[in-house]
């Protein structure tokens, strides 16, 4: 049968335009990276520069605390990630799988902790780390990020668990497992899809989080890279090319992460939509 | 292998109260059935002697020891799920081999056990696949394996064949059949079909409500069923019933017509009692004898023939392989043989 082919183009062409659109400031990002000073202003608004330079890369690299940032974003978000991930698994089973008394107001209580604007936490938070130590410390970050997606991540395990049968845990405990045991075997393996969304969700989350780091933290030892970045805005200039290096390097990593998790993302988005 | 004992077992979820004191005791190597509607608790019994749901009251032992508080991979049992519960992520050898491995047997053993259970069920060109590319059937063979790789104390099953279709349900059935007279293991099967109950069974339990009604080989159950649920529940079609009293030393239908049966001698005078007769007993005759009913529906079964009649009104059943039947038209004369007719009280109990 020959398909009718205005909707097949038209269906293509609306996608091209808003993989255009979303892609677009990325391209910007790139562009301006490789564009060398003199030709930034110079050459008025064009797609590509007449000249490219790695320059900036190679000084954002070298000469700047770019690497820094770049280690401790990457100390701040894995631990986070595994942090979250743990905590949210473990959680989220046992709001599938037990009943137990409190169940109903823990629920409504991580819910809450959903409803607030971080800015109105900021001063509270800041509060309570500073007598413990914790400000100015990468600790301090994870443990502030891991207590605001703990919730999140632990509705989102929950559902990625209420997508497996009980029946297999069932089955594995008469075959000779414990619950523990069962969990371990039979359960975890078949939510590695939703492990691996959890995972990606929190470690983006993490990596591009501004306002707390900004408060939390100052001085470059331990600036996570969103706040590093703000130092190539200087009192009377903005380095954009460094700054944009910066930015493309920045991506590399998460960018990186979600290539090797995006066949589980895929699955595990729709696993808990649909009853396989 | 072992004997099972229940007693005075108790279920309840909160105020609602499930099981009421169940009594049963499941010889060594006897195949039980659990069968009832759904809802009258079996699939609970199940889960409880498994371990999967906890005991409100009673005791429940296996080979004498009482195993309320033990956890299910103590109890040395196996069980087949309705949904077949195969571990997705392990391929056919890995599902059937799992609970040895728990156990830490030798790997030698593993095999041999693994490829004798595949034999047993014609698996062996299977083992290296995974359930997602197994049919129905195949998957149901494997829940099997599962369970006789090792050798528990009983096996229990869960409407093991429910979601199979009718051939395969029947072909099924015959090889559960063969396995127990070949490995002679303690079975609990829970099924709401009668067939598979019929069949299958040394002793059935018929359950409703959560009590236990009548427990006896399946034909104790079809010839002398205790009471007007397993009358009705256990042969198909079901039982036709007819409400009577006794008076003046007869049985009378409504219409004052009289009905020949044997009637114990305490039946108090006037008592209302509900006649029952199966309606492969039914005999319809040619003389004159019997009483006269209206032919409402016909339906060819192939082997035989369902009249749905109705007799004074009331819906009634007869099931014949005589093939002329399906020309009748109109009325027919149908007698009840005495020897074929149930009686219970107004409590539903059987009196004879």
């Amino acid at each position: 049968m020959k398909q009718s082919l205005l909707p097949t183009v038209a269906h293509r062409i609306a996608i091209l335009c808003y993989i255009a659109f979303a892609l677009f400031p990325l391209f910007w990002l790139l562009k301006v990276s490789v564009t060398p000073n003199d030709l930034l202003y110079s050459e008025g608004v064009r797609m590509w520069p007449s000249r490219t330079t790695f320059d900036h890369y190679a000084f954002v690299l070298r000469h700047s605390s770019f690497p820094t940032f770049f280690k401790n974003s990457l100390i701040v978000s894995g631990s986070t990630a595994v942090v979250v991930t743990v905590c949210a698994s473990l959680s989220g089973y046992a709001l599938s799988r037990f009943s137990f008394r409190a169940k109903y107001w823990i629920v409504a209580l991580m819910l809450l902790t959903q409803m607030f604007p971080l800015v109105m936490l900021v001063a509270p938070i800041f509060k309570i780390l500073s007598p413990l130590g914790l400000t100015n410390s990468l600790t301090g970050l994870v443990f502030v990020y891991s207590a605001f997606n703990v919730p999140f991540a632990t509705f989102l395990m929950q559902s990625f668990f209420d997508g497996i049968p009980k029946d297999l845990e069932e089955a594995a405990m008469i075959d000779g497992a414990t619950k523990f045991t069962a969990f371990r075997q039979i359960i975890l393996p078949l939510t590695l899809p939703g492990i691996a969304a959890t995972l990606g969700f929190v470690f983006t989350a993490a990596w591009s989080e501004l306002l707390f780091a900004l408060m939390l933290i100052n001085g470059n030892a331990a600036a996570t890279f969103p706040v590093g970045l703000l130092t190539f805005v200087s009192k009377f200039s903005v380095d954009f090319g460094q700054m944009m290096a910066a930015g493309v390097l920045a991506l590399i990593p998460a960018g990186l992460f979600f290539l090797l998790i995006q066949r589980y993302l895929v699955q595990g988005l729709t696993a808990g939509a649909v009853k396989g | 292998m072992a004997s099972i004992e229940i007693e005075k077992l108790e279920k309840s979820y909160g105020h609602v109260s499930v099981l009421h004191g169940i009594d049963l005791d499941i010889r060594d190597g006897e195949f039980i059935v659990l069968v009832g509607p759904s809802g009258c608790g079996k699939s609970t019994l199940l889960r409880m002697i498994a371990g999967l749901e906890g005991v409100s009251k009673g005791e429940i032992r296996i080979a004498g020891n009482r195993v309320n508080d033990l956890h299910p991979k103590d109890r040395d049992i196996a069980m087949v799920f309705q949904s077949y519960a195969l571990y997705p992520h392990m391929n056919v050898a890995g599902n059937m081999s799992y609970s040895l491995r728990l156990r830490k047997t030798a790997k030698e053993k593993i095999g041999a056990a693994v490829a004798g259970a595949a034999a047993k069920l014609g698996l062996e060109p299977l083992l290296e696949r995974r359930p997602k590319a197994l049919s129905g059937g195949q998957r149901q063979r494997v829940a099997m394996g599962r369970a006789i790789v090792r050798q528990p104390k009983a096996f229990l099953f869960d409407e093991p064949l429910s979601n199979l279709d009718a051939r395969l349900r029947e072909q099924m059935r015959a090889e559960i059949k063969k396995m127990h007279a070949d490995l002679k293991a303690t079975s609990i099967y829970v099924t709401h079909d009668q067939i598979e109950a019929m069949t299958l069974a040394d002793r059935i339990v018929a359950m409703h409500g959560g009590v236990v009604q009548q427990v006896g080989s399946p034909l104790d159950l079809y010839d002398r069923p205790a009471n007007l649920f397993v009358a009705g529940f256990i042969g198909s079609p079901g039982m036709n019933f007819l409400d009577v009293t006794y008076s003046g030393g007869a049985l009378r239908l409504k219409d004052g017509s009289q009905i020949e049966a044997s009637v114990p001698e305490s039946t108090p005078e006037g008592s209302s009692l509900t006649l029952g007769i199966r309606p492969e007993h039914v005999v319809i005759t040619s003389d004159g004898r019997g009483r006269r009913a209206l032919v409402e529906l016909i339906e060819p079964t192939g082997f035989g023939i369902i009249l749905h009649l109705s007799l004074h009104g009331i819906a009634f059943k007869v099931f014949t392989l005589d093939r002329q039947a399906l020309a009748v038209t109109g009325e027919i004369m149908v007698a009840f043989p005495a020897e074929h007719i149930h009686l219970f009280n107004d409590e539903g109990k059987r009196i004879g």
